[in-house]
């Protein structure tokens, strides 16, 4: 089965300055990673702020190109953002912001502009009644759909949001930090409605954030991501059960969980990761409690540790595995 | 997020307070009087009576607000001066509104060398003083009603271009415009159904500051002599005409300076008002 969307080896640069005078120092925020989306399936993507994940995610929908590698979707690249192609594509793939509420257009009510998808690519049908159903999908009544954003709560607005990248029946929906805006409780029932209008549809879904529970929640594959890099992917049960990169182990090991605690916290130390100032070599280096000689001369290459468990750390290879590479 | 109370549903009847009320009511007037003005007029404007020369207002009823130097009918000089002045200013602040949003727009969309285009024109007429380039303009070309209208709508442009393109950039950088355009909207859709609704309000005012400074630029060069040639009439035209008998006729002059006050009063209070109702998370 050909995966729904493949990125190949995908690395995408942002050019920033110090100050007013200083030399322009390209930065990567995304550095070389490979990842599959299949249909029905979630795609977890957990790393810390400036991992590089919402970048990963704009690439995967295509609203940025890659500077290299590429991006394929159902086999077909990616075309240019804004032409023409693209925007027909657009109907397969869909987004779900961080925000609801800068997401919507406040002067309009919602059911208009969960209609509008309708509208863009030409869908006929009663569109009207087609997004009365939308809104029923995810929990809200045609009278909410009267409103306009503000007048709704943030869960309101952010099922707003799903129903209306859900109307044309896309096959990938990359959902960006979509609950971290959200009460705890909110929180639940929209990533509840998410799993469940997945099963439903059969979509494939990139689910990006920094909650670690959520993730576990929603995803069947989880890529922990450090400094534009994939450290760590694998099945979100074994990945949460058995992590075996150190930063993963960290990562896991700080996630409360009820009861006693099973695993001893690992604590990090040293600077949170900062894109401009990447380190030389493995760039955990600096913060891994067990890194060695190596690690601070030469970058580790992600690597097969079990079925379906890749990882990259000098650590987790055995040295001949590496040699024959 | 902001946590907006939730409005109740059944949206209360708009209350305008009594200066808007009285704004909207002169506005509506002036309007009437500019578009009726060859039906209300008493007197043919340019027609000269040397037997009444300087009549001061309310002494005949022939002349309620009394006459020129000329012997001319200030009234109905006056009516036809609304019409040619609102003409004007209307002309021009719409030409310059769609200029410079079309233009910040523009330079929003495309960026790079573009958007420096158009920043660097607008900083030019910025820079440069609007009367001197128009009184150039009229001194080389001449003088006519449309080109002196095309030439006001030059006033102000760079306004609305740096409005358009800072709040378009900005809907572009997080908001709604990223949102849409992920949605497969075209460029036009965005910035006609999204952007363009969305900062109406802001562009409404700024055409509501914009309109009165039209007025009293069009006044200022019609006293200089370069704006509405005469026969024809404006209400600046008539304040640089009258103004060698405000000793003797203060009435010349105050009547169409009264009504250019009160326009630009009644627009700018409209316009704030307005500011606020078309903003649907102000209740």
């Amino acid at each position: 089965m050909t995966p729904l969307l493949q990125l190949r080896d995908v690395a995408r640069s942002y050019v920033t300055r110090n100050n007013l005078f200083g030399q322009a120092r390209p930065v990567r925020a995304v550095d070389g990673i490979s990842l599959t989306v299949n249909a029905g399936e979630t795609l977890g993507i957990v790393g810390e702020s400036g991992s590089g994940k919402s970048t990963l995610g704009r690439m995967a929908l295509g609203l940025e190109l890659p500077d290299e590698g590429t991006v394929t979707f159902d086999d077909a690249p990616m075309p240019a953002p804004g032409s023409a192609a693209w925007r027909t594509l657009r109907r397969q793939m869909q987004m779900v912001f961080q925000d609801p509420l800068g997401a919507l257009d406040r002067r309009l009510p919602v059911l208009e502009q969960i209609i509008e998808p309708l509208v863009i690519h030409g869908i006929d049908g009663d569109q009207r009644s087609a997004g009365l159903a939308a809104l029923a999908s995810v929990g809200l009544s045609a009278a909410q759909g009267a409103r306009h954003p503000h007048e709704l709560s943030g869960g309101q607005r952010q099922r707003v949001v799903i129903a209306r990248a859900l109307i044309t029946s896309p096959r990938l929906l990359v959902c960006d930090e979509p609950v971290s805006a959200l009460d705890v409780s909110i929180q639940a029932q929209v990533v509840n409605l998410l799993i469940d209008l997945q099963a439903e549809r059969g979509l494939g879904m990139v689910f990006i954030s920094h909650d670690l529970r959520v993730v576990r929640q929603i995803s069947n594959r989880v890529a922990v991501m450090y400094l534009g890099r994939v450290v760590e992917e694998a099945a979100a049960d074994d990945l949460f059960r058995a992590p075996q990169h150190p930063y993963t182990r960290a990562l896991v090991s700080a996630a409360p969980s009820p009861g006693p605690r099973r695993v001893e916290r690992v604590i990090l130390t040293g600077e949170p990761p900062n894109p401009a100032a990447r380190p030389e070599g493995c760039a955990f280096h600096p913060r891994c409690p067990v890194a060695t000689a190596r690690c601070r001369t030469e970058a580790p290459a992600p690597a097969r540790i079990a079925p379906g468990h890749t990882a990259a750390c000098h650590l987790l290879t055995p040295a001949a595995k590496v040699a024959a590479r | 997020m902001s946590a907006t109370a939730t409005l109740p549903p059944a949206r209360r009847l708009p209350q305008i307070p009594w200066y808007v009320t009285l704004g909207m009511g002169w506005i509506v007037l002036v309007l009437a009087v500019a578009l009726l003005a060859d039906l209300i007029t008493p007197f043919v404007y340019t027609a000269m009576d040397l037997q009444y020369r300087l009549v001061p207002p309310f002494q005949t009823w022939a002349h309620p607000l009394g006459t020129d130097e000329l012997g001319r009918d200030v009234l109905s000089r006056l009516i036809v001066s609304i019409r040619v002045s609102l003409l004007i200013a209307f002309g021009a602040t719409l030409i310059s509104a769609i200029l410079g949003t079309t233009l910040g727009f523009l330079a929003a969309h495309f960026r790079g060398i573009v958007e420096q285009a158009v920043l660097m024109l607008a900083d030019f007429q910025a820079a440069l003083p609007f009367l001197i380039l128009a009184l150039s303009v009229l001194a080389f070309f001449g003088n006519s009603l449309p080109l002196l209208i095309g030439l006001m709508g030059l006033y102000g442009w760079e306004r609305y271009a740096r409005i358009a393109r800072g709040l378009a950039i900005s809907a572009s950088a997080q908001g709604y415009a990223t949102a849409i355009t992920q949605l497969g909207a075209t460029p036009q859709r965005v910035y006609l159904r999204h952007i363009l609704p969305n900062i109406a309000s802001t562009l409404i005012v700024s055409m509501t500051l914009i309109f009165p400074e039209v007025i009293l630029l069009e006044s200022g060069l019609s006293f200089l002599g370069l704006g509405v040639q005469p026969p024809m009439t404006s209400l600046g035209n008539m304040v640089g005409y009258g103004r060698e008998y405000i000793t003797r006729a203060a009435w010349i002059m105050l009547c169409p300076a009264t009504v250019i006050v009160l326009t630009t009063l009644a627009v700018s209070l409209v316009g704030d008002w307005l500011r606020d109702r078309l903003d649907p998370t102000l209740g």
